[in-house]
């Protein structure tokens, strides 16, 4: 039996031991990780500063929408609750200054119209062959769900601690340090003709420009004259990343909302139940 | 079902009913009356849990079905719309792909039960291939399901997996391109897997009942591993075990928000959300948590036909378990030596699982080896010669004493027990 339990021992030990130095031996290659920020709607009882989602929304439709698509959006979203909150009245002009492709007509013609809030967010480009073909080979990424399709390696034991803490926001901290990581490349480091070097795009080398510069796009000024948030690059880059996180996940509210108020159900049930269990089962000897 | 129904209809109508279709009377003997082991833990709710998530899982699936047209151009657009425009399509759709989840975290907890405590062993061994079979049509259903998004991890999964059947010789690339419907996976392929996934639930929802039916002939189990002698082993399903499963379920179910409503995306992968393209092949092509075990056990062996064989093969050794462990002793807590091999066997499967995530590279490689090894030297060798040269520890008498011990004695007729508890052998 001794031999047995030193060889298993030992067994255990090597595999646990060459996971750990094959764990260290992968980490040098790694793509920088993105810094935590504070969101708004990180958490149990999150919610999306409608402010910060109406900034969003200006750098986006000033800025990104003229090389990004984001065929999900419909203007209509853009009024209902949990949103930016714009009001109907504004999502129908808004929409207006669209031009959309509808038709045939009854002369079997295809023709141009305004865009009304029941529209999808016209795509800046009438498919993806010219997309790429604007961008030097590579589609600009549709926006509907980028949010939730970009993430970073957590790696152990970090996954395990986010389930407790419901850490979500891997795709917003990373695609703001995306937008404000660009740089110049280090010594020796060759960039390709035509893309750029960001300390936080895997490989390094994105086909995007820096898309962003400070004082690009002018916020609301607040009561002081001021504007209500600074007008930088990193500002503009987690104003941007909140709106499309919303464009991602427009019930987040009410998910959390609703999860708090079934989780507290469930555990009132649960206290019941188990009072119910322990009465019915006390006459039983010897079971707790 | 062993012995005729005890049930007596009280009303005119229950009569005339159950003389007709005697159904009442069959849930009455297999849920109400039914005797189990008094000392069950909580590891024994995890079938009804079980049951519980295979109803949620089709009500769930029955709803999108409405919602989703399984077309390669439209599915992904038709997801993203009960996400956004049906009513609680979030939730619908949220709930459905963690119910998958925790339908395996359920799955896997229920079978560490039946290997620790030797519930496959003589008489219940066709129970247990009962199981196995509903396992593999849970996996068979669960891959299915995962395509039907038409994200990257979708097609391309679909693509890594079906192409494993080209490794059949002779036959293999027919197969596979009937499989497909095509030469690649494309729409035919979406399509008849949404046909399968739709049906198979039901196929295992058939074979729970076989399973539920061969557990009623014995019985359950128990964590002392010996067979009820006398009445006072046992306690009547209802009230005992039904208020037991439904405190049990409701926790279950606090976990289950948690995930689905909390961080609905943390147990997915986020190239999921990126639609299907043929033309980009993402880094990392993993399947869902729950199939990385085998996924790592696929990888390890160099050979394409036998890393194949292999991980069919990490399934299929589970129908033999029954004839692998020859101890004469059912339940590893009174099997000290076991204990070590089987605790060592949970770790290995978690770390089995946490390899089969990592790319297939330097010490990863290794590592997968060495834990493929251990799986199936658990089978194949350590329980065969564990039986035979294990000095078991004293196993208690009867079920009733394990519980009370020698000073105790069980009451006749435990208060608030629905009925007298029936007679069976």
């Amino acid at each position: 039996m001794k031999l047995i339990s030193s060889l298993t021992t030992r067994l255990a030990i090597a595999t646990l031991a060459s996971v750990i130095v094959a764990g260290s031996a992968l980490a040098s290659g790694a793509t920088a990780v993105p810094p935590r920020n504070d969101w708004s709607f990180a958490g149990p009882f999150g919610k999306y500063d409608e402010t910060q989602l109406q900034r969003g929304f200006k750098v986006f439709h000033e800025v990104c929408s003229n090389c990004h698509s984001v065929n999900k959006l419909a203007f209509r979203n853009l009024s209902q609750e949990g949103g930016p909150g714009f009001t109907e009245a504004q999502v129908r002009a808004l929409a207006a200054t669209f031009k959309v492709k509808d038709g045939p007509n009854d002369n079997g013609d295809y023709f141009d119209r305004p865009a009304r809030p029941a529209d999808f967010w016209p795509s800046p480009f009438p498919n993806k062959q010219a997309a790429a073909a604007a961008n030097g080979g590579a589609a600009p990424p549709d926006f509907s769900v980028i949010a939730k399709a970009r993430t970073y390696e957590r790696g152990f034991p970090n996954f395990v601690f986010d389930i407790f803490t419901q850490f979500q926001e891997q795709g917003v901290d990373y695609m703001t340090a995306l937008l404000h990581g660009y740089e110049d490349a280090p010594a020796g480091f060759t960039v390709p003709d035509g893309k750029y070097y960001n300390h936080y795009f895997p490989g390094n080398v994105i086909a995007m420009p820096p898309p962003l510069l400070d004082g690009q796009v002018s916020y609301e000024k607040g009561a002081d004259g001021k504007p209500q948030a600074p007008e930088t690059v990193v500002q503009y880059a987690k104003d941007v990343s909140a709106f499309l996180m919303w464009v991602a996940e427009p019930h987040l509210e009410q998910r959390k909302e609703l999860a708090f108020r079934v989780l507290v159900f469930l555990l009132v049930f649960a206290g019941l139940l188990y009072f119910t269990k322990k009465k019915i089962w006390s006459n039983v000897q010897g079971h707790a | 079902m062993s012995g005729p129904s005890t049930y007596v209809p009280k009303s005119a109508f229950g009569k005339w009913f159950e003389s007709r279709l005697p159904i009442v009377g069959l849930i009455h003997s297999s849920f109400v009356v039914f005797p189990n082991p008094r000392n069950l833990n909580y590891l024994w709710t995890f079938g009804g849990i079980l049951a519980f998530m295979l109803v949620a899982q089709i009500v769930t699936g029955v709803v999108l079905a409405m919602h989703y047209t399984p077309h390669a151009s439209m599915a992904f657009a038709s997801v993203e719309s009960i996400m956004r425009d049906v009513n609680y399509g979030w939730m619908i759709r949220y709930l459905h792909a963690n119910g998958a989840s925790m339908f395996f975290i359920a799955v896997y907890i229920h079978m560490f039960r039946g290997f620790y405590y030797g519930s496959y062993k003589a008489p219940r061994e066709i129970l247990w291939i009962l199981g196995v079979i509903i396992f593999l049509l849970m996996m068979a259903t669960a891959f299915m399901g995962y395509v039907l998004p038409w994200g990257q991890m979708s097609f391309w999964g679909a693509t890594v997996i079906t192409n494993l059947f080209s490794a059949i010789p002779v036959v293999g690339e027919t197969i596979v391109t009937y499989l497909w419907g095509g030469y690649s996976v494309d729409n035919p392929t979406l399509n008849r897997f949404f046909s399968l996934h739709y049906l198979l639930p039901f196929m295992i929802a058939g074979v729970v009942v076989l399973h539920i039916w061969a557990l009623h002939v014995p019985g359950s189990n128990n964590p002392a591993g010996i067979e009820k002698k006398t009445e006072k082993d046992t306690l009547p399903f209802h009230p005992y075990f039904t208020v037991k499963d439904a405190f049990a379920l409701v926790c279950f179910l606090m976990v289950y928000v948690w995930f689905a409503f909390y961080i609905p995306n943390f147990l997915g992968h986020a190239d999921n959300y990126i639609e299907a393209n043929a033309a980009v092949t993402p880094a990392h092509i993993v399947p869902e948590w729950y199939f990385l075990p085998f996924y790592a056990i696929l990888r390890a062996v160099p050979d394409k036909l036998l890393g194949v064989l292999a991980m069919f093969g990490s399934i299929a050794i589970l129908v033999f378990l029954p004839w692998l462990d020859t101890s004469r002793v059912r339940s590893g807590r009174y099997r000290p030596v076991f204990q070590v091999f089987f605790w060592l066997f949970a770790i290995n499967a978690v770390l089995l699982g946490w390899l089969g995530a990592k790319p297939p590279e330097g010490g990863y490689v290794l590592a997968s080896r060495i834990c493929t090894a251990y799986y199936f030297a658990y089978f194949i060798i350590v329980l065969p010669l564990l039986g035979l040269f294990e000095t078991p520890k004293a196993l208690p008498a009867s079920i009733a004493d394990s519980v009370l011990g020698k000073s105790g004695s069980a009451n006749a007729m435990p208060q608030g027990a629905a009925h007298e508890p029936s007679n069976k052998a």
